[in-house]
């Protein structure tokens, strides 16, 4: 438990106890840190986590499956949509269901628009906390216009909900494709904005580049997953693993950084919004009008509009809502584990099913769960002010890493 | 690029056919989307483990997940009450592997992977803080996300949804201007 201590606690030899959080600026989030340091070096780290404990995993037992995507949207709240879109991949494999095609391109462009939304706003979170206040603003200025393209599609700006299982909650709004691609231009210039900006300024050299290396081997056994283990050199990203929805049509690539430093995770979220970008381009050019949602309505919501206007749909619609034994979903009795791409990594669900309208078990792998772990050890031996830059490099949703 | 590739497959199955032996549950490794899953007896898993990241044509090295289910109320017959599940994946083949392994009510422990995989430390942790499993040999096995002082393991199926009355009897402390909260 929690208890209030002075930030100075005590003093023993010449090293000083310190603690940090788990309300603090720096942390963008409830993490605590135990630091012990030696003058201005950090000795020895421990970090405490579970403040944000919601128990997402035992609720996802006591709600149906279309129900517990409302409970994704609180996990990585930075990115909603791309906890959406792997949640209702995990049940549709779990089903052995494949969505429309339209469906699925639309699920590419949202989640390569949350992913530039997300590392949009790590970079400038991390640059603020170094001292550049510009950065957020510029960072705030792009994620607020996508944000409006979310609001327009979903309706909500944070808890998007927007997929469902077997497809999504509505279509596109019109003249969204226009608004996108005019989007895309000027986020391009944002990103040139930050490019020459931070690349190159010996200010932000000095303070990034070394500090906080993670070697390959460390990345691998922590399982390090997403833009700071592909700064580590481990090519590994889900989207090319093994496709998933229809990645594997798209031009892109998937960059790579050896150094694993602070600069290499920061410079790296930028070339991968460079690919984002790239891919809702070549999304918005084959985009074609279509069905959205998979046509069994035995797993499918029916479309609103058809569940007010005839039978057939009205029955189906409370087939798949009710609970109980002999209504909603019913997969088969199997667990499976289905991982997509998120802005941080490897956003695994672990879904367990009993043939009932619930989840028996739903594990979700968290990518800030496993990528914050090495932290304390990335620490130790660097400088205190070295702990906002190696943090911020880090992009920890504290909402996901306590679930 | 680490690209699961579909050829492998054949060879992995061979290899960790045998390196499982003895040890494989029931029946051969199943193979899913990206690789196998195979349930295993709980005193193999450990060596398991470390045979398929050592073994040089193998080298699950990848750590990914390790996590735990109660299959008290399934509606199918486990096995044991607990399993845990362990993933792993090799850079090199392309090839993702779960493993699982039951536990019995009585005496939930099994041997901790941390000195295998170092990212296993905290996932054991929180297999422990919400189901009470017990992994031999872990550097620091304490609760990870529920409080320290914190009763009873909130992920087993025995426990309720809405706790057990934690959130009424939590401690009350005085407010500076004379009356009481209680959260």
């Amino acid at each position: 438990m929690y208890v209030f201590q002075s930030e100075v606690i005590e003093e023993e030899d010449s090293t000083l106890h310190m603690n940090v959080g788990p309300s603090h600026p720096a942390t963008h989030g409830t993490l605590r840190l135990k630091l012990e340091i030696a003058g201005e070096k950090v000795v020895a780290c421990e970090q405490e986590i579970g403040f944000l404990h919601t128990g997402f995993e035992k609720l996802g037992e006591y709600r149906s499956y279309n129900q517990f995507v409302t409970v994704t949207d609180r996990m990585n709240y930075i990115s909603p949509l791309n906890n959406n879109i792997g949640y209702a991949l995990a049940v549709e494999r779990l089903l052995d269901i494949k969505v429309p095609r339209r469906c699925r391109l639309i699920r590419i462009l949202l989640a390569e628009l949350s992913r530039i939304a997300d590392h949009m706003f790590s970079m400038g979170a991390m640059t603020m906390d170094l001292g550049a206040f510009s950065s957020i603003l510029w960072a705030f200025v792009e994620r607020e216009k996508l944000y409006d393209v979310f609001e327009a599609v979903t309706g909500t700006r944070l808890t998007t909900s927007y997929t469902r299982v077997g497809g999504l909650a509505f279509d596109l709004p019109e003249g969204i494709e226009a608004r996108i691609g005019q989007l895309v231009g000027e986020i391009r210039e944002t990103i040139a904005k930050f490019r020459d900006s931070f690349l190159e300024n010996p200010i932000f050299i000095n303070r990034t580049k070394g500090v906080g290396v993670i070697s390959r081997e460390d990345a691998l056994a922590y399982g390090i997953t997403g833009p700071i283990a592909r700064a580590s050199g481990v090519h590994y990203d889900l989207r090319r693993f093994r496709p998933y929805l229809d990645y594997e049509e798209f031009d892109f690539r998937v960059p790579l950084y050896k150094e694993g430093d602070s600069y290499a995770r920061y410079a790296i979220r930028m070339d991968e919004m460079d690919e984002s970008l790239k891919i809702i381009e070549q999304v918005l050019q084959v985009l074609e009008p279509g069905p959205i949602n998979f046509e069994d309505q035995k797993h499918v919501l029916p479309e609103k509009e058809a569940v007010y206007n005839d039978m057939e749909s009205l029955i189906h619609h409370f087939k798949v809502v009710m609970p109980g034994g002999q209504h909603g979903i019913q997969p088969p009795k199997t667990s499976i584990y289905s991982a997509t791409e998120v802005p941080n990594g490897e956003l695994g669900f672990y879904i367990v099913s009993d043939g009932g309208s619930a989840p028996y078990r739903v594990r979700v792998r968290p990518p800030s769960f496993h990528n914050y772990q090495i932290f304390s050890k990335v620490l130790e031996g660097h400088m205190v002010a070295d702990l906002v830059t190696i943090l911020g490099s880090f992009n920890v949703i504290a909402g996901e890493l306590d679930r | 690029m680490i690209v699961h590739k579909q050829e492998n497959h054949k060879l992995v199955l061979a290899k960790i056919t045998t390196l499982a032996g003895s040890g494989l549950l029931s029946g051969p490794p199943v193979q899913d989307r990206c690789g196998f899953t195979l349930e295993i007896r709980a005193a193999a898993a450990f060596e398991f483990l470390r045979a398929v990241k050592q073994d040089p044509a193998l080298r699950f090295e990848y750590f990914i997940d390790v996590t735990g289910v109660d299959y008290s109320t399934y509606s199918e017959p486990k096995p044991e009450r607990f399993a845990v599940v362990y993933i792993v994946l090799s850079p090199l083949l392309g090839i993702r592997l779960q493993v699982v392994t039951y536990l019995p009510e009585s005496h939930p422990q099994i041997r901790s992977i941390a000195p295998i995989f170092a990212g296993a430390e905290w996932c054991e942790r929180e297999v422990y803080d919400m189901y009470g499993i017990r992994f031999a040999g872990h550097p620091d096995l304490k609760r990870i996300l529920m409080p320290d002082d914190f009763d009873g393991y909130p992920l087993r199926k025995d426990y309720p949804l809405k706790g057990r009355g934690e959130r009424a009897s939590f401690p009350v402390y005085e407010a500076t201007h004379g009356h009481t909260r209680n959260f």
